[in-house]
């Protein structure tokens, strides 16, 4: 039987992760800049408002005000529900994010698939995006991604496995609870991690691996074509997959909610949980601009070698390693 | 792999490296002397206009924005009659400073003249005057110069001998 109580607890659930990962999404807008501008010796966006924080809300209000342009010559359905994709899919994986002890939106026990079936199909949201924009730059971008995301799924997934091994469950929640009877996964997993953050890194199309947008060779990739609110939600997409990736780290390697508790009890120790996860996220959500200030775009000849030749054989060796030492410890 | 972590390192220490940005409006950077900014129009020590409507820095302005009027005052030296330039076309090349023989035209390092309005942009000669000579303190044309004017006869400027009447033979 569902109580009045458990409706309003899943209501105010969904609300609060759709709250706060939309909000950190349109946020990171200011903080890429801003730390990018402190890694190159500048101040970065600092005039609209306290430290230039409304930078975003200028930065929407120019969005939505532009015209809401659809090329003739683009095949209109698709192009508008492209954009829609990306945003629905990386929300959609938010639902099974465990965001502290007993709050997550749907603790499904098949987690970690899910999300990485949700990752998959962001793709579709970049090919039909390069497709229907009927643009050979952007064409070329949509090819790029399909190529790149497939290559980097395989190893994304059999990166997972290990933890998936060790935890003895897909559920989120069941590995962050392995995390707190033992210890943090990024010890007994490191190759798993590096592996995994890589393929985080390519699956949301961010420096070094934004090969589908290559500004410098490709306009602006699969979203040529695109002004208004329709980037604007390739863009929030983007940031919302920063999020989720950073999100997914820290909850698989480095103990979601897990920390210091000082002590406290009850709905305080909850929320300094979140307070510990939204930490984590943000040093990754760092990480991640910090490679964009550091690091140059490879070939693609490169990138794809890299990621069959090097990352996947690693892959598997960390999977078999694994399995040998779970099957091993288990007699 | 080890150059990719130096990499990072190297960016990171970055973090407490000086700005160089210039944060403008409430911090000017030093604009050098020569700096080619908003034109004026000079005056001679004596508190005149120096400039002797002689055209050369219409001529050589490449986007045409000076126009002139030549005229005389009654003591015979020539003066612009309307001195405009038209700061919507100006490119701040210098030419006009280079060609002008008196020193009269000049560039200043000051840059801060938007407008709203495109015809603000036109300034007159009461704008472009200033009261001092500008970059050339001691200069002044008329009296270097061995044109006659009312007050200043031939041969009577600085370092110039009386006419020599070369009619006579007597040496």
């Amino acid at each position: 039987m569902i109580s009045f109580k458990d409706i309003v607890a899943a209501v105010l659930t969904v609300v609060g992760v759709l709250f706060v990962a939309l909000t950190i999404a349109a946020g990171l807008i200011w903080v890429e800049r801003r730390l990018l501008a402190v890694w190159q010796d500048r101040y970065g966006p600092n005039r609209v408002g306290p430290l230039g924080l409304f930078q975003v809300l200028a930065d929407t209000i120019k969005l939505l005000a532009k015209e809401d342009w659809i090329p003739p010559f683009a095949d209109k359905p698709v192009f508008v529900i492209a954009p829609a994709i990306v945003m629905i899919t990386v929300l959609f994986s938010f639902a099974v994010l465990p965001v502290a002890r007993n709050i997550v939106i749907a603790d499904l026990n098949v987690g970690l698939l899910y999300f990485l079936a949700m990752s998959s199909m962001g793709v579709y949201s970049i090919v039909l995006g390069g497709w229907a924009s009927d643009n050979k730059y952007s064409l070329l971008g949509a090819l790029r991604a399909s190529a790149q995301m497939i290559s980097y799924e395989v190893f994304m997934g059999l990166s997972l496995m290990g933890v998936v091994l060790v935890a003895g469950s897909f559920k989120l929640s069941d590995v962050v609870e392995w995390q707190n009877r033992n210890v943090w996964f990024v010890l007994p997993q490191f190759p798993g991690f590096v592996l995994f953050l890589i393929a985080g890194i390519a699956e949301t199309r961010r420096l070094p691996f934004d090969l589908p947008e290559a500004d410098s060779e490709l306009v602006a990739g699969f979203h040529s074509e695109y002004s208004g609110m329709k980037f604007g939600m390739f863009f929030v997409g983007e940031y919302l997959g920063v999020t989720l990736v950073s999100a997914l780290i820290a909850v698989l390697f480095f103990g979601g909610w897990l920390g210091p508790v000082f002590g406290l009890a009850g709905w305080a120790r909850t929320a300094l949980g979140i307070v510990w996860l939204l930490v984590k996220t943000f040093l990754f959500i760092g990480f991640f601009i910090l490679l964009r200030a550091a690091l140059p775009r490879p070939r693609f000849d490169q990138l794809m070698s890299w990621g069959w030749k090097w990352m996947l054989p690693l892959a598997l060796a960390n999977l078999l390693v694994t399995g040998a030492v779970v099957m091993t410890m288990s007699k | 792999m080890l150059s990719l972590l130096r990499t990072f390192w190297e960016i990171l220490k970055h973090t407490f490296r000086r700005r160089l940005t210039v944060q403008y409006p409430e911090e000017k950077p030093y604009l050098a002397p020569r700096w080619r900014g908003r034109i004026i129009l000079s005056r001679d020590p004596d508190g005149e206009e120096r400039c002797v409507a002689c055209y050369l820095c219409a001529v050589a302005c490449p986007v045409d924005c000076i126009s002139l009027q030549a005229t005389e005052d009654k003591n015979g030296r020539r003066y612009p009659e309307f001195f405009r330039i038209n700061f919507s076309r100006c490119i701040f090349c210098g030419f006009c400073e280079e060609a002008c023989p008196t020193y009269a035209i000049q560039l200043t390092p000051d840059f801060e003249m938007g407008e709203y309005k495109r015809q603000n942009l036109v300034y007159e000669k009461e704008d472009l005057l200033i009261s001092g000579p500008g970059k050339y303190p001691g200069y002044n044309f008329w009296r270097v110069a061995g044109v006659e004017i009312g007050g200043k006869g031939k041969g009577d400027a600085e370092r110039e001998d009386p006419p020599t009447d070369v009619r006579s033979l007597l040496p």
